[in-house]
């Protein structure tokens, strides 16, 4: 591993010692999961419309070249301007010559999962430009100086009373209260000034639409609103999957992303956003902006198997059921993806060697394929990272880089063992014999037995029993 | 930067072209089979808003002016926003200015560009007023398309939004709303579904209503 390798296994330990942390997680997500349920009780509707929506991204994937260039064009038509960015650095230096052209001092932001993968808050700071989170979530997460949690709700991981600390202390003329809609009214007026001050909104899009020009933007605040409406200038920053065909294909999705994400029927707001404020208008940004980030998506398309991750359309649905995700909160996975979209999605984004330890992340228990609104076959792309990590192979950046001469040579003996009758026949009684003779604080075995018990042999082997019962050996 | 345009773009082709995807037919059979019959419609669209705290308000076409008008002076409004220029708002002026009602809310008109009228905008208005396009029962949504007469930001600023709502343009679907008048071959500058006031569950998952937007968000249904 290299040295920025992420390591999932210590955050994830220290994560689980943290009893406020789990039981923060444990209510949200159980009140999730049983919300998403009702919202999907009736399940013809549940196949028809999941259905529907896998066909509709497989559909955009499988034009997604001539889509992206009809986005362009129709943008473009539209008045708004479209760039394109193959690195995030690309992507930050393309938004800071937008903000330097207009003197930008003050941006205020609807919630992007692309421009967390951008950094772009730390990178504007660092031009001296004041970037401030609106969505509450995101909002909390920013005056915390901490990354979010989960790519629906940011600041999941904390209580009301941790909220309430933290306004007090960080915001000047707060009072400390633990009531949530005076909190709520708080980040408000603090939020309405800034709105009304700032130069540029930057948002996130939940889907382009190649057909009209359009992105499309779900939300329940009405800060994506602000962002995009109140500032001279609007930039929108998406991944390059996030196109769609045509305009009829957005209910659909939009169905399954807000039912899967917050069991809505429908988020407060659906914003439709085709172009910069026309000739008589009297409000809406004079100028839109379009930056369509690849980071390392093109390398995902080309790969048949691989491709799938991009139909993800970010619901967090999976998160939500994920075992393991439910135990140890989002900041564990140290990504701005976290949970099993995060776990297949970063490697491929950042390569295995900084993030080839999240495919192991998963109990391979197929809850999260289960939930998945699109169908991502999520547990089987695991897999085939998992042994790209330990193999060469020119997929995914990083492969083979978690090769471990000492696990490959217990895999070889494993498949000896399995392959030879009579090895098989030795080591199994050798095991019956001296098994239970070995100490729980062996190594590998302890961090089994830290937890769990140690398991116990049985003194006769299965295939001496059932010799006993006359079935003979093959 | 045209350079990672075809740098991309390029990439993309050549990944797709070695293996080709073909998807499954999309059949939007469990959309167009979602009915409800007319009065239907407009009960599970009062029931899905109020479910998230919208108001109601019942008139009739000859009456919406006065009722409104009678509404917010007993909520104490001060004032409200309006588009002089839409029919609606032509007749908000007059019948008002008819009316003579003593002590009951100034009508401010959204003539200016947003550039000069914003420190008022954000800062003295109670309430805004739009006309819709109609609603939407399956997922209880209005559907507003703002104009140059009628702008986006009247009904996201004021902390209460009156909406009109003409009882018999009612929608099934939102894809039925947008196929039937062929929204696909002209979008406006900016269209949106509107479902409820601004809200927000992100603190420790309690909902909050009027976290940026509109707190209430009244529905006036014309018959
Ligand atoms: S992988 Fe599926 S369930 Fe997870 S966020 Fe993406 S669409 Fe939702």
């Amino acid at each position: 591993m290299g040295e920025t390798s992420i390591n999932f296994a210590k955050a994830s330990s220290a994560a689980l010692q943290d009893q406020q942390l789990r039981g923060n997680f444990r209510r949200a997500m159980d009140g999730l999961m049983s919300k998403r349920a009702v919202q999907f009780a009736d399940t013809a509707e549940w196949n028809g419309v999941r259905t529907l929506g896998a066909s509709v991204r497989l559909r955009a994937l499988s034009k997604l070249p001539e889509l992206l260039e009809k986005l362009e064009a129709n943008c473009t038509k539209n008045g708004i301007q479209v760039h394109w960015a193959s690195t995030t650095d690309e992507a930050n230096a393309i938004v800071l010559s937008i903000m330097q052209r207009v003197n930008a001092k003050l941006v205020v932001k609807g919630k992007s999962m692309v421009s967390e993968e951008m950094h772009l808050n730390a990178f504007l700071e660092k031009h001296g430009i004041e970037s401030l989170e609106s969505d509450l979530g995101e909002y909390i997460v920013q005056l915390d100086e901490a990354m979010p949690s989960h790519i629906i709700m940011p600041a999941i991981h904390m209580n009301t009373k941790q909220i309430a600390h933290l306004f007090k202390q960080k915001i000047k003329e707060a009072e400390y209260t633990e009531d949530v809609a005076q909190l709520t009214d708080l980040a408000r007026r603090v939020l309405r000034k800034k709105f009304a001050t700032a130069d540029v909104g930057i948002s996130g899009v939940n889907m382009a639409v190649a057909e009209t020009g359009t992105l499309c933007l779900v939300e329940n605040e009405g800060n994506g609103r602000m962002s995009t409406t109140v500032p001279p200038v609007h930039i929108a920053v998406m991944g390059l999957e996030k196109v769609v065909e045509k305009l009829e294909d957005v209910p659909p999705v939009i169905s399954l992303l807000t039912r899967s994400a917050t069991a809505q029927p429908i988020t407060t707001y659906v914003n439709m956003i085709s172009s910069p404020r026309k000739e008589g208008e009297k409000d809406g940004p004079n100028e839109i902006h379009l930056v369509i980030l690849d980071n390392g998506r093109s390398g995902i398309y080309a790969d048949e198997e691989l491709r799938n991750t991009l139909r993800c359309i970010r619901c967090g649905a999976c998160m939500n059921h994920c075992p393991v995700y439910t135990k140890v909160g989002g900041h564990a996975y140290q990504a701005p993806y976290p949970g099993p979209i995060g776990s297949i999605l970063m490697p491929q984004v950042e390569g295995l060697e900084k993030r080839g330890e999240l495919p192991h992340a998963c109990t391979m228990c197929n809850a999260c394929v289960e939930i998945c609104p699109v169908k991502i076959p999520i547990v089987e792309i695991m897999g085939r990272l998992r042994s790209e990590a330990v193999h060469p192979g020119d997929a995914v950046r990083g492969a083979g880089s978690h090769a471990s001469k000492a696990e490959a040579m217990v895999w070889k003996g494993w498949s000896m063992t399995y392959a030879s009758p009579l090895a098989y026949q030795f080591a199994t009684a050798l095991l019956a014999k001296l098994g239970n003779a070995a100490p729980a604080s062996l190594p590998l075995l302890k961090e089994w037995t830290n937890v769990r018990a140690k398991p116990r042999f049985a003194n006769r082997t299965l295939h001496a029993l059932a010799r006993e019962k006359g079935i003979p050996d093959v | 930067m045209s350079e990672s345009r075809n740098a991309i773009l390029g990439k993309l082709r050549a990944g797709r072209d070695a293996h080709p995807l073909t998807p499954p037919e999309s059949d939007f059979a469990v959309l167009r089979n979602k009915r409800w019959d007319g009065a239907e419609r407009l009960e599970r669209i009062k029931r899905m808003m109020e479910a998230v705290h919208t108001e109601f308000l019942e008139t009739t076409e000859a009456d919406w002016p006065a009722d409104v008008q009678a509404f917010l002076t007993a909520q104490g409004t001060r004032n409200l926003l309006f588009g002089p220029a839409t029919e609606a708002g032509g007749r908000l002026s007059s019948e008002w200015a008819a009316s003579g009602m003593a002590g009951g809310p100034e009508l401010i008109p959204y003539a200016d560009r947003v550039e000069t009228f914003k420190e008022r905008l954000f800062d003295g208005i109670d309430a805004g007023i739009t006309t819709t396009l109609g609603a939407i029962a399956d997922t209880g949504s209005l559907i507003v398309w703002p104009t140059p007469e009628e702008p986006r930001l009247m009904s996201l600023v004021p902390h209460m939004h009156l909406a009109l709502l003409r009882a018999d343009a009612l929608y099934d679907t939102f894809w039925q709303a947008m196929t039937e008048n062929r929204w696909a071959d002209g979008m406006p500058t900016n269209a949106l579904l509107i479902s409820g006031p601004s809200k927000t569950a992100d603190i420790e998952q309690t909902l909050a209503y009027g976290v940026h937007g509109p707190k209430r968000l009244v529905v006036v249904i014309v018959r």
